[in-house]
């Protein structure tokens, strides 16, 4: 079996559900025969023909607005956003239409469509190629927000993405697309959206997050567990809706929790993920809830990009205050 | 210098404004007069509907409402020229297209009413809904005529945009798409002069909208938006070529919005009366009632038996619209996805609960 890394699993995915389902299409900026400037639409056009990978003219309203129309006559369109910099066209698109469809229609119009899109900071690029604007989709009812963290959760997730009968915001952490490598089995077997994935077991405090901030919250858990402090790991995966059952119940019986997130702190998942603990769990808690996040500035250019993210460090900082409260 | 590409406009019309023929060729509708006759009586319906709607809101009975008022022959003109299997993306007022295409009087009144219902109407169930958000209709219909390509379906889209849309990206990208893809689709420009209060001179210094088709490299006319013989004529070869895998069309109609923009606009704050008054001597329903009677086709009976007829139905109409069923609560979450997420469910049940604490 191969080792893939995540940007490899996603072009698995997409071959598979490209082979397995004829009315899905990818469709996008440079998908075609250059296969996605990240290559994760590497090897489709060439496999399944530009009548099912198809390279449309530079124009993103008009891609999410034909995936919109598409989708609502029986197809399953897979429309990549080049970078989440670049999706505010579609903007407009996604929350008044692929959203609504089912609503507005009574269920007579649906939109089983993806739209994938790279996102994140911590890969050198130039300005609007490093945001984290998760929150800004995740508040909007209607569609379903995916963020995948690994190889394998990638491959899964967007097959059910993809299967979903209603639209999905896929969303690919550019940063950790090639950071690891593991085995992915290309059985078509999807992993249940909606759900939390519990990446690591701990008793003593409970770290929250999703995409690329997993590598630094494993990193953080590895050097608690040196301290004596067992940590466990949830990826959020799916930012909405949120599974808070999952989290709930890990800060059952932890008592205290940190939410790690790479967008700015203001209004973010994390914000929703925190009040609601508040709502439900606050006599779970034995610690105020603490947030790391981006700070709420303009994604610096990368001199300092470093300086913005979320550190292991500053994970530890906030466990630390939070372990502190006894 | 050499010339690498010159282009014109054409502007058609069949039917004058004081009901003959004009112009060397003669389509055969101008001859159908069965057609035209039903036509004709679903463009009065259209009005004596769009009167009732109005003064539906104007007593608290009915919410903001887009009067079609001067623009029957365009939009049944359209209506007539699609066929069912076709996929109809519309703005918000082209009722004249949606009546031909099996939407009832009474689901329209849904709509403005606040009841989604409406919007799961008895049109072709293809069909696309009312789309405010103005253009994003046009990418819409780009879509579904790329899917019936792709299939290899014989079925085109046509979609519509006013004046004002016309300078929007969504419209000019979707043109884009429809001439990159060679899609099976027809836009048609629906200029009324006015976009609310901005009049089309505003829009674009261009001579004509339909240019901006051109622009994209699509084959763009202008019609008589008011004539309806020209519309249905021109529609329905927009259509067929499309449909032959011959690509998209362009058609600017040209017609003029002889009421308020919505029912929440006050026209005489902007526009001149002196205009509204001269544009009625080009009004479609006129016209097209003269040519009837000039052809011994219609008569004074059977014109006031008609307006019986249209009373009639509207009055059913605004019946049913009344007499639907109360939206229980739980419609607000039930077609928000196919299967309700835990957290949405659970609001759903603490708003029927509260139902129940209120009753």
């Amino acid at each position: 079996m191969a080792k893939l890394a995540m940007v490899e699993a996603v072009s698995l995915a997409l071959n598979y559900e490209l082979e397995h389902d004829k009315d899905v299409v990818v469709l996008g900026e440079d998908v075609g025969i250059n296969g996605g400037v990240f290559r994760a639409t590497s090897g489709l056009a060439q496999r399944f023909g530009e009548d099912r990978v198809i390279d449309t003219p530079l124009a993103e309203a008009m891609i999410a607005g034909m995936t919109v129309g598409m989708a609502t006559q029986g197809m399953k369109p897979v429309a990549e956003a080049q970078f989440m910099g670049f999706i505010f066209p579609m903007f407009e698109q996604i929350v008044c239409h692929a959203a609504r469809m089912r609503n507005r229609t009574r269920g007579r119009l649906t939109c089983p469509l993806v739209i994938r899109a790279p996102f994140g900071g911590g890969i050198h690029a130039p300005e609007h190629h490093s945001e984290s604007i998760e929150s800004m989709f995740a508040h909007t009812p209607g569609i379903r927000v995916v963020i995948p963290s690994s190889p394998s959760r990638a491959y899964g997730l967007l097959l059910a993405a993809i299967r979903d009968p209603d639209p999905v915001l896929f969303l690919e952490p550019k940063r950790i697309y090639r950071l690891v490598k593991e085995e992915v089995v290309d059985d078509g077997e999807e992993l249940p959206l909606d759900m939390c994935f519990e990446l690591r077991e701990g008793n003593d405090i409970t770290l929250v997050t999703w995409g690329s901030m997993i590598k630094e919250t494993l990193e953080a858990a590895e050097a608690l567990e040196k301290q004596g402090i067992s940590a466990e790991v949830i990826d959020v995966a799916t930012v909405s809706p949120i599974d808070h059952e999952t989290i709930a119940d890990s800060v059952k019986k932890t008592g205290r929790c940190v939410i790690i997130q790479e967008a700015p702190k203001h209004c973010g998942v994390a914000s929703e993920i925190a009040a609601t603990l508040a709502e439900n769990s606050l006599y779970s808690l034995m610690a105020p809830i603490k947030r790391v996040a981006g700070y709420d500035v303009i994604m610096p250019l990368f001199k300092l990009e470093k300086k913005y993210m979320p550190t292991v460090n500053r994970i530890l900082k906030a466990v630390n205050e939070v372990m502190e409260v006894s | 210098m050499t010339t690498v590409a010159s282009f014109s406009v054409e502007y058609i019309q069949y039917l004058s404004p004081s009901g003959t023929l004009t112009g060397e060729t003669i389509p055969p509708i101008a001859k159908d007069f069965e057609t035209i006759k039903s036509l004709y009586k679903t463009m009065v319906l259209t009005r004596v509907f769009d009167a009732k709607a109005i003064s539906l809101q104007r007593t608290g009975k009915l919410g903001t409402y887009a009067s079609s008022l001067g623009h029957e022959a365009v939009h049944v003109g359209i209506g007539s020229a699609m066929k069912y299997e076709d996929v109809f993306a519309p703005a918000y007022r082209e009722y004249g297209v949606q009546f031909v295409r099996g939407v009832k009087m009474s689901e329209v009144l849904l709509y403005w009413g606040g009841d989604e219902r409406g919007s799961n109407f008895s049109g072709p169930p293809h069909d696309f809904a009312w789309c405010v958000p103005i253009a994003t209709q046009n990418t819409h219909a780009a879509g579904a005529a790329l899917a019936f390509k792709l299939r290899k379906e014989a079925r085109c889209t046509l979609s519509v945009i006013g004046d004002g849309g016309s300078s929007k990206g969504d419209f000019l990208e979707a043109i884009n798409a429809a001439s990159a893809f060679k899609l099976p689709m027809v836009f048609v420009i629906i200029n009324n002069g006015w976009a609310i209060s901005v009049p089309r001179a505003k829009q674009s210094s261009g001579e004509t909208l339909a240019q901006k088709g051109i622009a994209g490299g699509l084959p763009s006319i202008q019609v008589d938006g008011n004539d309806l013989l020209a519309v249905h004529h021109e529609v329905k070869k927009a259509l067929d070529r499309a449909r032959n895998g011959e690509g998209a069309t362009v058609i600017e109609a040209i017609t003029y919005r002889l009421g308020d923009h919505t029912t929440a606009d006050d026209a005489s704050r902007y526009r001149p009366d002196q205009e509204v008054e001269d544009a009625k001597r080009f009004e479609p329903i006129l016209r097209l009632r003269q040519y009837l009677m000039d052809n011994n086709q219609w008569s004074v009976q059977q014109e006031n038996k008609l307006m019986e007829d249209c009373a009639i139905k509207v009055e059913a109409a605004v019946k049913e619209y009344q007499s639907a069923s109360k939206l229980p609560v739980s419609d607000m979450f039930d077609y928000m996805y196919a299967e309700l997420p835990h957290d949405l469910a659970e609001q759903r049940a603490y708003a029927l609960a509260l139902e129940e604490e209120n009753k």
